[in-house]
């Protein structure tokens, strides 16, 4: 245990709340925030696409389903874990929604069935990780393939086509506010990281994720059910990947056994570089929301100023990289 | 060694003792930690427990905060037979421990870990954080404790290990416990720092709690204790009120050197 070689009695009286502006100062959000404003700006003013109403909206659409997967996948790992099965989960959602609406099932019906699976795959998880005592990263990492093998094998490898309209209409429907048109992914995503952002930083239940995330023995001794705290959040990531799959689904209308394949990494990406600490404990929702915003707008950046497509990923890759860079930086100089 | 147990000890042996441990065994698989111990905490009195490495210190107060069951022995308290089967039941008890490895959460501010486990909640639901409660709370007892924390938003993290020792103290007095039991609570502190837990530790008894203190430091334990307690290979061979006995013969205690 590293200790600060401060005097204990220095003469400060312990005061409620510190100064808002170190407050501001000393946090990832403000930094990464700062970041994305900055991308706008400098995009706003080399393109002049960007800023059209028209590719915001386009960009939100894109990142809300990996963004609202990642809320889930946030609180796995404030509370101490990872969860790589997010994207076949996301997957597998969405194919369990289609084929129920492929039996002729409603449309609520089926998304609550893709919505329950997600939840029990998490469950499983939960189990694994806490009952059996595998790592998570191990548990997840096996329930990645062994869900993808399930979305192969239910489908025999084809994608699903032909959902009913009543279904599409929740991934490509606008809603009309004034003089925009705001999809309706975009304000599911919305409403979920409003609830999370409560969930985690204003209930008992959130208290205790960032207990378990920060010391799981020190949680125990203080009476936190630390195996009832993994269970929720690994069924909460199941159930947000769920939501976000079913989304996606209803977006590109085809529940291809192949869909969100490698997803679980930029899920995992945008918490990180929202300041989620992999060591658990520290971050919170509105980084990730930032984080996949910060992606998402890259990706669009440089195909808006043309640069090959191909090279993606190795920009989104050099960004985490920086994102953990700068954060270290940050924690180092306090 | 009964004559040892007799010695001297009436003048706080005719008050009802706050708990009692009677013929406490505990056994992990062939080791023996714990043999046929007995064990009193008086109303108001500071017990220090010592002893070497591995005299069975620790694994008796794991018994008392309810960590481990006692294999055999019973355990009373204000005279009544009573089970501690898990932390929170020691809590329910009265019994608050403030561990060795300091159990705080390093990423959570002062008010968080303040109430780690036990936060306030307003309203019907039981669900959402009294945080106003827990700030003021917060303040109020490390005020009255005479404890200065840079501020209440910052991580544990960046507390000093005297801060973080006062504040482990600190955020079980709001809880209304009689005993308080401290694993080694000066350990890996500066000279200053362990001054301010030990004057913590006076002020817990001043306010009418019983504290059992473990500690290797014979120093910090003829400060503050009123009795001690000797252990050795999980058997009590000693028992002194402090005033009648010397560091010499407690260390002589502890390491064994009356049976040569």
């Amino acid at each position: 245990m590293p200790t600060p070689k401060t005097e204990s009695d220095a003469e400060t009286t312990t005061s409620p709340q510190p100064g808002i502006g170190s407050k501001l100062l000393n946090n990832q959000l403000t930094t990464i925030i700062l970041i994305l404003f900055l991308m706008i700006i400098l995009l706003g003013s080399f393109t002049r696409t960007f800023l059209t109403a028209n590719n915001i909206f386009n960009v939100l659409r894109a990142f809300s389903w990996i963004a609202i997967a990642s809320f889930g996948q946030s609180m796995v790992i404030i509370g101490g874990g990872i969860d790589l099965s997010s994207g076949s989960t996301m997957a597998f959602a969405g194919i369990m929604t289609a084929m129920m609406l492929s039996y002729g099932l409603g449309v609520l019906v089926s998304i609550l069935i893709g919505l329950g699976f997600g939840v029990f795959i998490g469950f499983i998880n939960g189990i694994l990780v806490s009952q059996a005592k595998l790592p998570p990263f191990i548990a997840t990492l096996g329930m990645l393939s062994i869900l993808r093998g399930f979305c192969y094998g239910l489908t025999s490898g084809w994608p699903i086509r032909d959902l009913p309209r009543g279904f599409l209409f929740l991934g490509q429907t606008d809603l009309a506010f004034y003089i925009w048109k705001v999809p309706l992914p975009a304000l599911i995503m919305v409403f979920f990281v409003i609830i999370s952002y409560i969930y985690l930083s204003k209930t008992k239940g959130g208290y205790h994720i960032y207990a378990v995330g920060g010391n799981e023995y020190a949680a125990s001794l203080a009476g936190i059910d630390a195996k009832r705290v993994k269970y929720v959040i690994y069924s909460l990531s199941g159930l947000f990947a769920a939501v976000g799959g079913i989304l996606m689904t209803s977006r590109l209308g085809v529940a291809a056994p192949t869909a969100a394949q490698g997803y679980e990494l930029d899920i995992i990406a945008a918490a990180v570089i929202g300041g989620i600490s992999l060591n658990g404990g520290e971050g919170n929702v509105w980084g990730a929301l930032v984080g996949a915003a910060i992606m998402q707008i890259l990706r669009n950046a440089l195909v808006l100023v043309g640069f090959p497509a191909y090279w993606q990923s190795s920009a989104i890759g050099a960004v985490i990289i920086s994102a953990v860079m700068i954060d270290q930086y940050r924690k180092r100089r306090i | 060694m009964n004559e040892e147990r007799q010695k001297d000890l009436t003048p706080i042996q005719n008050a009802q003792p706050v708990l009692e441990l009677k013929g406490i065994c505990k056994y992990f698989g062939g080791i023996h930690a714990l043999e046929n111990v007995d064990f009193a905490v008086f109303p108001e009195e500071i017990v220090a427990i010592v002893g070497d490495n591995g005299a069975g210190k620790s694994t008796l107060i794991k018994i008392i905060a309810g960590v481990h069951a006692p294999t055999a022995g019973e355990i009373y308290m204000q005279g009544k037979p009573v089970e501690i089967a898990s932390p929170i039941q020691a809590r329910e008890l009265g019994i608050e421990t403030v561990y060795q490895e300091l159990a705080l959460i390093e990423t959570r501010d002062v008010p968080s870990n303040f109430f780690l486990g036990r936060e306030p909640t307003h309203g019907k639901l039981d669900i959402f954080i009294d945080r106003k409660r827990m700030v003021e709370e917060t303040v109020n007892t490390l005020n009255t404790l005479g404890i200065k924390l840079p501020s209440l938003s910052t991580m544990v993290r960046y507390l000093s290990g005297g801060q973080r020792q006062s504040l482990a103290i600190g955020r079980i007095m709001p809880w209304g416990g009689k005993i308080i039991i401290m694993d080694e609570p000066t350990a890996a502190l500066g000279v200053k720092e362990s001054r301010k837990v030990l004057d913590l530790i006076l002020k817990l008894k001043e306010q009418g709690c019983s504290v059992i203190v473990i500690s290797h430091n014979m120093r910090h334990v003829f400060n503050v204790a009123d009795r001690i307690v000797v252990l050795r290979g999980g058997i009590k061979v000693g028992e002194r009120i402090k005033k009648q006995t010397t560091p010499d013969e407690i260390v002589k205690l502890i390491v064994g050197a009356e049976m040569l």
